[in-house]
C-alpha cells in the first residue's frame, strides 16, 4: 500500500543550521520504516531539489544517518536568517513538501500469495 | 574522581523559562556543575546589531534565580554561556549585575563570580586584516571585505572552553561567559575535572539543549549528563520523558547540517563512530566520539550590521482575480514608491500569507493561492520618515491598484489597520566568518568580582 511520508516519519522538520542555511530531518521510529524509504529512492537529493525547485548546488549537505534512522539534508539560504523580508527567521517551517511525498509500497515487506511455481523474492 | 555530573534546565537560557519541577529533580540528584547556554544566531541578527536581548529580563531572572539559589545551597559551580542571547559585552555586564542583585536579594553568602566578554571591536578587526589576517567566510558568506566592516555594527567571537576553564583555575563559583560555543560551557568543567576531550565535548554537544535529547518532545525539561574517561551517559530528569537511543542520535542532527561533526575554535568532534546504548529506562550511554585538534585555532565570528529604520503595513485580498493578479497590485504599489523616491535607497519586501508567504520561492504551491491572501509590507530606509512614508506607499498604492478588469473598484485590498507600524530597525548578518587566533585567550578577557554578603 502507498502511503504518506507523514504516516510513516516519526519526526519531520525544518531548522536554521547556522545564517545561511536550513537543515532539514526526517526521523523514523523502526528501522524498517527508514529502509524502506531509503529503498524507495523518495528522498533524495534529486527529488529535494526537484521538491523545493532549486538547483543542486542549493543543497549543501545530504546523509542517511543510520544511527538515529533518519535522512537528513540541508539547503543554502538565498540569503542570511532574519534580514528584512525573511519570513521564517528560525528556518522552522520549511518542511511542510515533505509531509505528502508518497511512498510505494515496500516489496520488501509486503506479503502477497505467490504464484503457482514462482518464487516471491522477499529480500 | 570517577565521573562528573552537570544538569542543564534550558537550552536558551530566557528565550523561554525553565521548568522548575524536573530541575528540581536534577538538583536533587546531586550534579558536580549547573551549567546552561544563554544564546542562539537563531534570533537573526536584530539583537546583537542593536545590542538587545529577544528575551524578556523576567524570564532571563526566573533561571538565573533557580539555578544560582541551587548552585549555591550545593556549593558547586554554575556557569552560564552566551548570556543574553547575543553574549556581547552589554550582556554578559547584565547578567554579572542580575547575579549580584539576586545574590544580595537571598543575602547569599559571598562568592567568586568570574567573567569574561567576547566582542572584538571593529578597529581591532580591521588592523589584524591589514597586517594580512583573512577573515575566512563559513558557508555562503565571503571573505570579509573592509567594507562589509564598515557595514558592520557589532562582531562577537565564539570562545572555546579556554575562558571557561582559566576562571574555574582562578577558583570561580559562577562564571558568566560572552558569546561562546554551546559545547564548550559543559566541555570546560569536565575537562577541568581531567576528563578527555573525547568525552568533555561530547558531553557539551548531547547538554546543550537541555531535554531535546530526551523523548517525547518538550523543551526547557532539565537533563543530567555524566561523563567519565570512557563514556558519557545522559539522563532525563522529567518523570515523562527518557532519553533513548532513538532520541540521543536524533539530536547530533538538531540544528547541524551534518550530523557527524561539531566545531569548535581548537578542533572538531567527530561523532560518526558513536555507539548508544540504552543503560536505564532514562539513560543512553554514548561511546566513541572522537575530539580531533585543529592545526591552528582559528574563531567563529559573528557580526550585525544596520540597514535601516522598518515599518511594517498589512493587507488583506479576498477578490480572486485580484487575489490571481497580486503580483501586479504589488507592481503597481512599487511603481508608485519609485516615483516618489527612486530605484534605491530604500528596501520595500512583500511578503504574500495564503501563497507563498512562509516558503517564498521554496514553495511549491505557490501557484494555487488561497480564497484570501494577507500581504505584509516591509519598507527600510535609512530614516525613520522615509522608511515610514514608503511603507504607506507601498501598502496604501494596494488599495488603489488599477487592475484592467476588475469588477470592485471602491478598493483592491482591505485594511484591518488603516496605518503602518514601526517595527525594530532591519539588520542583517554581516559576518560568519573564522579568525585565526595565536592564543586561546586572545579575545577573551576574564575578570574575578564577587557577589552575595559577607
Amino acid at each position: 500500500m502507498r502511503s504518506k511520508l507523514s504516516e510513516i516519519a516519526k519526526t519531520i522538520r525544518s531548522k536554521n543550521a547556522g545564517v545561511d542555511k536550513i537543515t532539514f530531518d526526517v526521523i523514523f521510529a523502526s528501522r524498517a520504516s527508514y529502509e524502506r524509504v531509503k529503498r524507495a529512492r523518495i528522498l533524495t537529493r534529486e527529488t529535494v531539489a526537484r521538491l523545493y525547485g532549486i538547483p543542486d548546488s542549493r543543497i549543501s549537505d545530504f546523509v542517511e544517518f543510520d544511527a538515529a534512522n533518519a535522512i537528513k539534508f540541508t539547503i543554502y539560504r538565498l540569503q542570511p536568517s532574519g534580514g528584512a523580508g525573511d519570513p521564517d527567521i528560525f528556518g522552522s517551517q520549511q518542511y511542510a513538501p515533505l509531509l505528502d511525498l508518497e511512498v510505494p509500497a515496500d516489496q520488501g515487506t509486503v506479503t502477497r500469495p505467490a504464484e503457482p511455481g514462482t518464487e516471491y523474492d522477499r529480500r | 574522581m570517577q565521573s562528573l555530573r552537570i544538569i542543564c534546565p534550558n537550552g536558551h537560557l530566557g528565550f523561554a523559562p525553565l521548568r522548575v519541577e524536573s530541575f528540581k529533580l536534577g538538583v536533587a540528584a546531586g550534579p558536580h556543575v549547573i551549567a546552561a547556554d544563554s544564546g542562539s544566531d537563531d534570533v537573526g541578527p536584530v539583537p546583537l546589531g542593536s545590542d538587545t536581548s529577544t528575551s524578556p529580563l523576567a524570564w532571563q531572572t526566573h533561571d538565573l534565580e533557580h539555578m544560582l539559589l541551587a548552585s549555591r545551597s550545593l556549593g558547586v559551580p554554575m556557569i552560564i554561556g552566551s548570556s543574553g542571547d547575543t553574549g556581547s559585552n552589554s550582556r554578559v555586564d547584565l547578567y554579572v549585575r542580575i547575579i549580584q542583585e539576586l545574590a544580595a536579594k537571598h543575602r547569599l553568602r559571598r562568592f567568586k563570580l568570574g567573567y569574561f566578554y567576547s566582542e572584538i571591536s571593529k578597529e581591532e578587526l580591521r588592523r589584524r586584516m591589514r597586517a594580512g589576517e583573512t577573515v575566512a567566510g563559513l558557508d555562503a558568506h565571503r571573505t570579509l571585505t573592509e567594507a562589509e566592516l564598515d557595514a558592520t555594527e557589532r562582531i562577537v567571537a565564539m570562545a572555546d572552553v579556554h575562558p571557561f576553564i582559566e576562571l574555574l583555575e582562578q577558583g570561580a563559583e559562577v562564571i558568566i561567559g560572552g558569546r561562546s560555543s554551546d559545547s564548550a560551557v559543559f566541555a570546560a568543567p569536565a575537562i577541568h575535572h581531567g576528563f578527555p576531550r573525547d568525552q568533555a565535548y561530547y558531553l557539551g554537544k548531547v547538554l546543550e539543549c537541555a531535554s531535546f535529547c530526551a523523548e517525547p518532545y518538550g523543551g526547557k525539561e532539565t537533563v543530567l549528563g555524566e561523563v567519565s574517561a570512557e563514556d558519557v551517559r545522559v539522563t532525563a530528569m522529567h518523570p515523562a520523558q527518557r532519553c533513548t537511543v532513538a532520541s540521543v542520535a536524533g539530536h547530533a542532527m538538531y540544528e547541524r547540517s551534518n550530523p557527524y561533526f561539531e566545531h569548535v575554535a581548537s578542533g572538531q568532534l567527530d561523532m560518526s563512530a558513536c555507539r548508544y546504548e540504552q543503560m536505564a529506562e532514562k539513560t543512553t550511554r554514548i561511546t566513541g566520539a572522537r575530539f580531533r585538534p585543529a592545526p591552528e585555532l582559528r574563531v567563529k565570528l559573528e557580526g550585525a550590521g544596520k540597514v535601516g529604520e522598518r515599518y511594517v503595513g498589512l493587507v488583506g485580498i479576498r477578490d480572486p482575480y485580484t487575489i490571481a493578479h497580486v503580483d501586479e497590485v504589488i507592481a503597481w504599489a512599487r511603481e508608485q514608491v519609485r516615483e516618489r523616491f527612486g530605484d534605491s535607497g530604500y528596501e520595500l519586501h512583500y511578503i504574500v500569507y495564503g501563497r507563498n508567504g512562509v516558503m517564498g520561492e521554496l514553495e511549491p504551491l505557490k501557484h494555487r493561492p488561497a480564497h484570501e491572501l494577507c500581504v505584509m509590507v516591509q519598507a527600510v530606509a535609512p530614516d525613520a520618515a522615509t522608511a515610514e512614508e514608503v511603507c504607506m506607499i507601498g501598502t496604501r498604492q494596494m488599495f488603489y491598484a488599477r487592475l484592467p478588469e476588475v469588477k470592485g473598484s471602491a478598493g483592491s485590498v482591505a485594511f484591518a489597520l488603516d496605518e503602518v507600524l514601526r517595527a525594530s530597525p532591519a539588520y542583517r548578518w554581516t559576518l560568519n566568518h573564522t579568525l585565526r587566533l595565536g592564543q586561546p585567550l586572545e579575545l577573551f578577557p576574564t575578570h574575578m568580582t564577587a557577589a552575595g554578603v559577607q
